[in-house]
């Protein structure tokens, strides 16, 4: 069974190189905002061929390990939370990427608004993603379900920067461009969130063997930010 | 392994709780066969310990355990098949409408015409396959030729047999190949009309078309009947099964749905089990 335990602890390496790769995307593509640095943006964008590289891998080498090893139980659960996290975290990727570009984009327009904002959520996004794949090298089911919980956070600024966006608009309409860009930088953040969380989801039932009990907290005022209420 | 089994005792840190007493779990239902406290012993030694277990009506049960672990012996008590083995003797209760099996009075040839069997490998007798069928039947029951054709068939049909076989029912049944001859101690078991098929390990020994052929048979014989199965298979006892039960050094550790059993069992040494970690 040893050789078993290797493919086990590969597929656990390849998912936290996956987590680590996403989490340098997630934190180029948030400089590139902050800061108005394309470098950082070209970089970010590059860095998601090689995160689709690792999904497909990830993919192959699940499909040969479910196919050879017909896993039950723990092994089973674990696997399968490894080949949803590894399509998770692509999507994570995709994500940044998106980020990135329209950072580019913005980095053109006369956007005098603070980003201040923008970059604590790129933070906590990031802090949340790398305690997540801690959880996962870990199988620890109590911090994933802590990450859970934490997304609320990340809800609750992006509410925040919807209304002030909505604000500088309603100011004057020739903020409305780079405002919309920013909504949408702010709106892909928060579903980098939300993906988190579904990897949370997944560490915990890899663990445990049952979903997480409660509902999970979601951010006030979704009413105000059209969007926030339309997550899986 | 031993490193493993150090802590096997423990339940999975699960939040549902691990019952101490196996329970069943499954879908309810009216029980064919409840087995009450029952002890078995080979002569001194013990090979089953105070297991408490319902087989439902009409649902299949699998078996699965280390070899060794008392899975088989649970089988040979079921039809009472150890009397036939001097210093073999078990206790406790085996239910099966209102009478206790294990009681010196119960007629023993009606006990295994109720609970037929069916083992790891195939037994045809060696007669023609017609023959094969007819005999088991011929013990019991006093039926006309034609009542007897028809009996033959409608075993050989419900054992997905008839249609290879109606050509030749009296040639000999050793001509028969493996799956085939499976399939005909299938049909033979059915013929005379049980209420419990215990199948012990019947697929060990066949390819995996015969195997995939046996596994589609229960799932349609477990329509009219109530169906053990002792396997060493765990992908074949999720997927014939709808309870399982895991037995180890003779003791009944965890039963559950199948589905449970396999992707989320309770105990952690049902864990190790089916994981390959030990046995």
């Amino acid at each position: 069974m040893k050789t078993f335990e290797q493919e086990l602890s590969h597929l656990s390496s390849l998912i936290t190189d996956m987590g680590g790769m996403v989490e340098r995307q997630v934190a180029l593509a948030a400089a590139a905002v902050r800061e108005r640095d394309a470098d950082a943006a070209e970089q970010a964008v590059k860095a998601d061929r090689e995160v689709d590289a690792l999904e497909r891998e990830c993919e192959q080498f699940i499909i040969r390990l479910l196919a050879l090893r017909q896993p039950l139980a723990q092994d089973l659960r674990q696997i399968v939370a490894a080949l949803k996290i590894s399509g998770e975290l692509e999507r994570i990727g995709d994500y940044a990427k998106n980020v990135a570009k329209r950072s580019l984009v913005l980095a053109h327009l006369d956007a005098p608004f603070a980003t201040a904002g923008i970059g604590h959520m790129a933070e906590l996004v990031q802090e949340n993603l790398k305690e997540v794949i801690d959880a996962f090298g870990a199988g620890d089911a109590e911090k994933a379900a802590a990450v859970w919980r934490s997304d609320e956070a990340i809800d609750d600024i992006y509410n925040a920067l919807f209304r002030e966006l909505i604000t500088y608009m309603m100011e004057d309409a020739r903020n409305i461009t780079s405002c919309t860009h920013l909504l949408f930088i702010a709106k892909n953040l928060e579903r980098m969130g939300d993906h988190a969380t579904n990897i949370a989801e997944m560490i915990y039932y890899a663990a445990r063997g049952e979903p997480l009990p409660e509902d999970r907290p979601k951010g006030g005022a979704a009413g105000y930010a059209p969007g926030a209420e339309e997550r899986p | 392994m031993s490193e493993t089994m150090s802590d096997a005792g423990q339940p999975l840190p699960a939040p549902a709780p691990a019952a101490a007493v196996p329970v069943r779990t499954g879908e309810m239902r009216e029980p064919r066969i409840a087995i009450r406290g029952l002890d078995f012993f080979y002569g001194v030694n013990q090979a089953l310990k105070n297991i408490t277990l319902d087989l439902p009506d009409k649902q299949v049960t699998g078996m699965i355990g280390p070899s060794g672990c008392g899975k088989s012996t649970l089988l040979r008590v079921l039809n009472r098949m150890y009397d036939l083995y001097p210093g073999q003797r078990a206790s406790g209760e085996v239910v099966m409408d209102g009478a206790n099996i294990l009681d010196p009075g119960i007629d023993l040839n009606r006990l295994r015409s109720r609970v037929g069997m069916v083992f790891q490998k195939p037994t045809p007798f060696p007669m023609s396959i017609y023959d094969n069928i007819a005999f088991g039947v011929k013990l019991h029951e006093r039926l006309s030729r034609a009542e007897m054709d028809d009996r033959v068939e409608k075993a050989l049909t419900r054992a997905a047999l008839w249609d290879e076989a109606k050509d030749r029912l009296r040639a000999p049944a050793l001509g028969l190949s493996g799956g085939q001859q499976q399939r005909l101690c299938i049909a033979r078991t059915i013929a005379v009309q049980p209420e419990v098929i215990l199948l012990d390990e019947p697929t060990s020994a066949l390819d995996p078309i015969s195997t995939l052929k046996i596994e589609e048979l229960i799932e349609v014989l477990k329509r009219e009947f109530t169906i053990v199965i002792v396997t060493h298979n765990m992908q074949q006892a999720a997927r014939c099964a709808d309870q399982v039960a895991f037995f180890y050094l003779g003791e009944l550790v965890e039963v559950g749905a199948a589905a449970q059993m396999f992707t989320a069992p309770h105990q952690r040494r049902t864990q190790e089990y089916i994981t390959g970690r030990f046995g």
